[in-house]
């Protein structure tokens, strides 16, 4: 068994004269949970079905579980669990049948699944849900029930597109928590998503994307320090340009998004003595995060 | 491209068989409703229709007019099973409930998919033929031994309509475009093809023309079946262009799926 458990090289894909994904290169080492990070739009969900062959690239390889992609996807596919963005669950059925049903997919007898329902079920939590109806499952236990529906046929890889997306935060934690089980039993993960915390909290590494590029690629707390390196000061109210001129001096970099002014001072004291006495702002600091890294290549936020 | 297209092939001779297993489980939590619907609606047809027009009627080819009518029911009802099972059912399936994207993500292929659907379509066909036949054989305008001996035939007009409709489904937008292909193609196929009344009734351009179609060869099938009337050589003649009908719309709605649903 060779190294990667995803290799692309040179990937290239557009629908008509659109660009979705451009001369686009990275390798996805075993056991390691890998994000793709960018706004709606920026190719990620494109590149999930692309590592599932079932869009074929235009040009570049794209290898997956040393498989060639999309020559032998089935092939590869037998050791994925995938995650769609959209749950795709079979509302009508139970629990137990939906978990039934995909086993005979992965071409696996009544019995064998049943022997691995009690443990699916404990991992996502819905033991006591065995014989409910999916339509009456909350959102949160949908995903999970997704998730463990991926895990049926003991996958090697995880492809998961927006796995927390539309949930609420205490759902969303702990789906989190599920995965870094996974990742603590050696599965590889690769994850698409639009939120930072997410990205920064799961992912070993991670490729920043914008318009089916890649702009940045590393760990999430090695890019911060690279491209951040400091605390932010966000400001909020008054004139974002006005300010911005006054800190200028005092700042490694600013960025306006909107009426926000974010300013990356290594002396955060300096501009607060700068600030001082001015009525109606509001002023945070805070660390900094995967947010103003991606700021601060594309001059836009994320979820704008 | 040749090669790529050749990866939407069914994978093996039977991963299908998990697609049609789970339509015969979402079915089977539904069962009794739809038996019932199965059985009322050729009970209903077969008195108006037989009873009414039959006495005016009077005999149909050296038979009763309800005895020719059921067998054209049983070919028709057939027809109808099979396409609204793929319009409605399959289409659902296929788009809003995102059921084939889950299991395309699996170790199946489209080929396997379309296949599954295709055979329960089918399924479909032979339960809702059955019906009819039972019916027919209870008052006693066809025997026991020619219903089971035309359940074949059923099941293959099935797969034809089924093939058919998955075109159909391949190709459209949304639900509202299928009352085109309904009103367009179906209905009048089930006056054109000797269901209702046989067809040396048409004027001859119009019999030449009709004998084509799939379902005036689903008709010429299965109602020698039924009355105990068949013929041998023409037999296979028939079953031979219901097999070219199943079989080709089958890669042609595979190549369409892909274009719609793997990009």
């Amino acid at each position: 068994m060779s190294s990667a458990a995803i290799d692309l090289a040179g990937v290239r894909k557009s629908f008509g004269d659109k660009i979705i994904v451009d001369e686009l290169s990275f390798s996805v080492a075993r056991g390691e949970c890998f994000g793709l990070l960018g706004p709606n739009g920026a190719g990620k969900s494109t590149i999930a079905r692309m590592l599932l062959g079932m869009i074929a690239p235009d040009a570049g390889k794209i290898t997956v579980l040393n498989e060639p992609v999309p020559a032998r996807a089935r092939v590869a596919r037998v050791r994925i669990g995938v995650v769609p963005q959209f749950d795709n669950l079979e509302l009508e059925f139970t629990v137990r049948e939906n978990l039934l049903v995909f086993g005979r997919y992965f071409g696996m007898s009544a019995r064998k699944v049943e022997t691995i329902v009690p443990s699916l079920l404990e991992f996502a939590r819905l033991e006591s849900k065995a014989d409910v109806r999916v339509a009456h499952l909350s959102g949160g236990m949908k995903r999970r029930l997704t998730l463990a529906r991926a895990l049926i046929n003991d996958p090697h890889l995880l492809v998961m597109d927006e796995p927390t997306t539309g949930l609420d935060p205490h759902a969303r934690h702990l789906i989190w928590e599920r995965l870094r089980v996974l990742l603590a039993r050696g599965k590889t993960i690769l994850l698409t998503t639009h939120f930072m915390e997410e990205a920064e909290r799961l992912c070993d590494r991670l490729c920043v994307l914008e318009s089916g590029r890649k702009i940045a690629e590393g760990k999430p707390d090695v890019l911060i320090d690279e491209h951040i390196g400091c605390d932010v000061i966000e400001i909020y109210g008054g004139d974002p340009h006005e300010f911005g001129e006054l800190l200028k001096p005092y700042a490694r970099h600013i960025e306006v998004s909107g009426e926000t002014l974010f300013c990356y001072a290594p002396y955060p004291e300096q501009v607060r003595v700068q600030l001082r006495g001015r009525a109606g702002l509001r002023i945070l600091q805070r660390p900094p995060n995967l947010e103003d890294v991606f700021l601060r290549l594309t001059g836009r936020e994320m979820e704008k | 491209m040749g090669e790529s297209y050749a990866a939407l092939m069914p994978a093996n001779a039977y991963n299908w068989i998990a697609v049609w297993r789970r339509n015969f489980l979402a079915w089977r939590k539904v069962a009794l409703a739809s038996v019932l619907g199965n059985l009322a609606d050729p009970i209903t047809n077969l008195f108006g229709l037989g009873f009414g027009l039959g006495l005016i009627v009077g005999r149909v080819e050296g038979t009763s007019y309800i005895a020719f009518l059921a067998a054209g029911m049983v070919a028709t009802s057939a027809m109808t099973s099979a396409t609204f099972e793929t319009m409605y059912a399959t289409f659902a399936r296929m788009d809003a409930k995102r059921t084939w994207e889950a299991i395309l993500s699996t170790q199946l292929t489209l080929g396997d998919v379309v296949l599954g659907e295709l055979v329960w379509a089918a399924s479909k066909s032979v339960l809702a033929g059955a019906a009819i036949g039972i019916v027919a054989a209870t008052l006693g305008y066809a025997s026991w031994a020619s219903i089971l001996y035309a359940m074949p035939m059923v099941a293959l007009t099935g797969l034809v309509f089924a093939s058919l409709a998955m075109v159909v489904i391949s190709l459209a937008p949304s639900y509202d475009y299928f009352v085109f292909y309904q009103t367009l193609i179906l209905t009048p196929m089930v006056f054109l093809c000797g269901a209702i009344f046989p067809m040396s009734q048409l004027p001859s351009s119009f019999q030449q023309v009709a004998g084509l179609l799939p379902l005036a060869h689903s008709v010429d099938l299965i109602r020698p079946a039924m009355l105990e009337s068949a013929d041998s050589g023409r037999a296979v003649f028939h079953v031979g262009a219901l097999c070219m009908y199943a079989v080709l719309p089958f890669f042609v709605s595979t190549a369409l799926f892909r274009r719609r649903l793997l990009r």
